[in-house]
């Protein structure tokens, strides 16, 4: 964690370090467009399916560059007010009372002049982040669980990392924060905003790579107990899933096994500690019927 | 690009128009983007070069498999057409770089095990040497036949490459294991070098094609549509769970948002002019999905039954039926069982839905339907219709379907058939279609994406409904 919050990586290779510094394992692709966010100053959005840790890695770009997380995380109905400024109304009322009273009744009403200033304004995510004095790394999570028009909304930050308040003016940025957007894919999102960013691709990671991070987080598990994990996994998530296995309930798995003290995962091991990985019936039942037996067999056979 | 090799700028340009012309939208912003990656990316290094090209202008996973197939083709023909123009006797260097020893003590069995390895470790410059060995090693025994494809097919079965999931080889150990993945990667080599060599032989390139619709939907397999449906159906959740719910009495049982009244009541003094309301809640909409079964529509019913099997996963409050002469509910098969084919097998053996002939009685259909079930419906209520209908000449029933399609919010009808079709023979469609909200041919996973788009912008009409437009309380 060498890096201050304004320095700029000189390669892929520093990124993937100093990300790997931060217990977060990158491949190649990942890294270079890390890199290319923090040099070209452009936002990245993240997509691929639940639980490879999309959220995981704005996490990491925080840690590793020191700077601070903030996270706007989006639902359904989330508006402005809550995503970027409101006018703290209680403290603009107090203030008009108070200036009417001590001004007395013959002089002119209070001017808009005076209640909207930074002093009644209330910051929220998106604010904060482009008001820090310090370099952020802003996280806007789940981004297609919001409608469009917020969407709209957001380009006018991405594009320039600005903000527009229609009594104020415009804020721009101090600094250049690296923002992140993640989305689950359940809905295309604009052309719009897709120009705006770098695009990112995050899939279940390859074997070798899931057993190194596993290890990382886990670092009691010994290899070969990692590689038949990984394996089991792998075979899980082939399955028509409502929900396939996410990396991180790969380590929870990990970790329950070591605390189980198995040294191999068979029927019993594997029946017991189900419920780590799989948090559906249906799904439950599925595996059961399909990874069981060949649990067994290839138990049987080793 | 200070320090590119001259003509690389035009290489990327001629590139994004090739990728514009798969379809692929890359504006001029996108363009220069590139351009800035490129200059701070070492672009000597071609998987950096590539990764940065792709994150600039590839902007989801359906342009990202067309970049890539543009992408080596693209690239490739241009190193070939560069070589073709400065050195012609370049490939007579590249073969003699080629060990001469390795050449000849190399057997086939020894080679076979050299490229398994090689394919092992993922290592490419390896293979890349190793392809082309492969290829001279045939050629000398006279088999190459000068068509990429035939020679490739010879190569493959010589060395006996063959995924290890195939042999079933649990006597493999890890190091050994080759997945699918690996080998396609040595094959890819393999094509390429062919190709080039092919190139050389002809002094020429070959005509850059377009590709292929099968090209680009590749892989098409049963899962892969299966997961099309799904992400249909997810986006259509949405769309549905947010639209057309307003025209009743939109105005009543709204709340006031007392924070945002006193905030905008500043303007005027703090005296509240202009209350301001809670935006509402989307309500949770119920779906009613109807799906005909019967043997004319046999080709489309197991799209159907996907996308029922798909709208469960989205939809809490969804009822499904099954009908060819007479109508069933079938909701609980789907929340009893998971998996596709199970579903569909248990349905078919035992919906219970066919009477005696086998054939669909629409009439009788709508009347079971609106005896048992329409009591049900209201205001929230989508029905949708999976069906051809073609009644066999039976009464089509059109007063019973309008009392249901009046009863729901919203009626809409996906039609398995073209819109050509419709209406000849004892296809009743147009006697359906005035009380329909929409109704859509629907044969493939673009088409259930059009309806959805279709839903979502409001413009909720086709060709054939436009003039009998059902209007009673249906405003979009």
């Amino acid at each position: 964690m060498a890096a201050t919050p304004q320095s700029v990586p000189e390669s892929p290779a520093e990124v993937a370090d100093a990300l790997r510094q931060a217990a977060y394992l990158a491949d190649d692709s990942t890294a270079l467009i890390a890199f290319l966010a923090q040099r070209l100053g452009k936002p990245v959005l993240v997509e691929g399916p639940a639980g490879v840790g999309k959220t995981e890695l704005a996490k990491a770009l925080s840690r590793s560059t020191g700077r601070e997380l903030v996270r706007l995380q989006c639902y359904e109905g989330l508006d402005e007010a809550k995503a970027l400024y409101e006018w703290n109304y209680r403290k603009q009322l107090l203030q008009i009372q108070a200036t009417a009273s001590a001004r007395d009744e013959d002089s002119s009403p209070v001017g808009m002049g005076e209640i909207f200033t930074e002093d009644f304004l209330l910051e929220r995510p998106l604010m904060k982040a482009i008001a820090n004095p310090d370099p952020v790394v802003l996280l806007i999570d789940e981004i297609d669980k919001t409608d469009q028009e917020f969407e709209a909304m957001l380009l006018e930050l991405l594009s320039d990392f600005q903000i527009t308040i229609p009594e104020m003016g415009q804020i721009s940025a101090t600094t250049h924060p690296i923002v992140l957007l993640t989305s689950n894919n359940s809905r295309e999102l604009t052309e719009a905003l897709k120009r705006r960013c770098l695009y990112l691709w995050l899939d279940y990671p390859v074997r070798e790579r899931e057993i190194e991070i596993i290890r990382l987080h886990a670092p009691e598990i010994d290899e070969a107990l990692a590689g038949r994990l990984v394996d089991v996994v792998e075979m899980v998530r082939e399955l028509d899933l409502k929900k396939p296995p996410s990396i991180a309930e790969a380590i929870d798995w990990a970790r329950t096994l070591i605390l189980m003290g198995a040294d191999d995962i068979d029927e019993k091991t594997f029946r017991e500690s189900l419920s780590i990985i799989i948090k559906h019936r249906t799904d439950l039942d599925l595996v059961a019927e399909k990874i069981v037996p060949r649990l067994g067999g290839a138990n049987g056979s080793s | 690009m200070a320090d590119a090799p001259s003509g690389m700028a035009e290489q990327i340009l001629a590139f994004c128009e090739e990728l514009r012309s798969e379809g692929v939208a890359i504006g001029t912003s996108e363009i220069q983007d590139s351009f800035r990656a490129l200059e701070i990316v070492p672009w000597t290094s071609s998987v950096d070069f590539k990764e940065a090209l792709a994150t600039t202008v590839a902007k989801s996973p359906k342009d990202r498999e067309i970049f890539d197939l543009i992408f080596d083709r693209h690239f490739f023909r241009a190193t070939e057409h560069a070589a073709l123009e400065y050195a012609p006797e370049a490939g007579e260097g590249r073969k003699a770089a080629l060990s001469e020893q390795a050449r000849d003590d190399l057997s086939m069995e020894a080679l076979a095990e050299a490229i398994r390895q090689a394919i092992a470790e993922g290592d490419e410059s390896a293979m890349n040497e190793l392809a082309r060995l492969a290829i001279e090693a045939f050629g000398r025994q006279g088999e190459g036949s000068g068509v990429v494809g035939v020679d490739m097919q010879r190569i493959r079965r010589g060395l006996g490459l063959s995924p290890s999931g195939d042999t079933g080889g649990d006597a493999e150990s890890d190091g050994e294991r080759l997945d699918r993945d690996q080998i396609a990667r040595f094959e890819r080599q393999l094509r390429r070098e062919l190709q080039r060599q092919q190139i050389q032989r002809q002094g020429q390139l070959p005509p850059a094609r377009p590709l292929s619709e099968l090209n680009r939907s590749l892989p098409m397999r049963g899962a892969q549509d299966l997961a099309a449906v799904h992400k249909a159906v997810a986006q259509m959740k949405r769309r549905l769970a947010t639209l057309g719910h307003d025209p009743r009495g939109a105005k009543r049982g709204r709340t006031v948002d007392v924070r945002r009244t006193m905030r905008s009541s500043l303007e005027t003094g703090g005296v509240p002019l202009n209350l301001k309301y809670r935006p509402r809640r989307p309500r949770k909409p119920e779906i009613y999905v109807l799906c005909d079964v019967s043997t004319s529509v046999s080709s489309a019913s197991t799209f159907f039954l996907s996308v029922l099997h798909a709208l469960h996963d989205s939809f809490r409050k969804l009822r499904s039926f099954v009908f060819i002469e007479r109508i069933s509910e079938v909701t609980h098969v789907f929340e009893e069982e998971r998996d596709f084919s199970a579903i569909a097998e248990k349905i078919t053996s035992t919906g219970g839905v066919a009477d005696i002939s086998g054939y669909t009685d629409y009439g009788r259909v709508w009347t079971e339907f609106l005896t048992d079930v329409s009591a049900d419906l209201g205001p929230r209520s989508t029905v949708i219709v999976l069906g051809d209908a073609r009644t066999n000449g039976r009464p089509p029933a059109e007063d019973v379907f309008a009392r249901v399609a009046d009863r729901a919010n919203r009626t809409f009808w996906l039609n398995p058939e073209p819109e050509l079709y419709w209406n000849y023979g004892d296809s009743v469609m147009s006697a359906y279609t005035p009380f329909c909200d929409g109704a859509f041919e629907c044969w493939k996973t673009e088409h259930l994406e059009q309806f959805v788009d279709v839903v979502a912008s409001g413009k909720v009409e086709t060709s054939q409904s436009t003039a009998r437009k059902y209007t009673s309380g249906h405003r979009y």
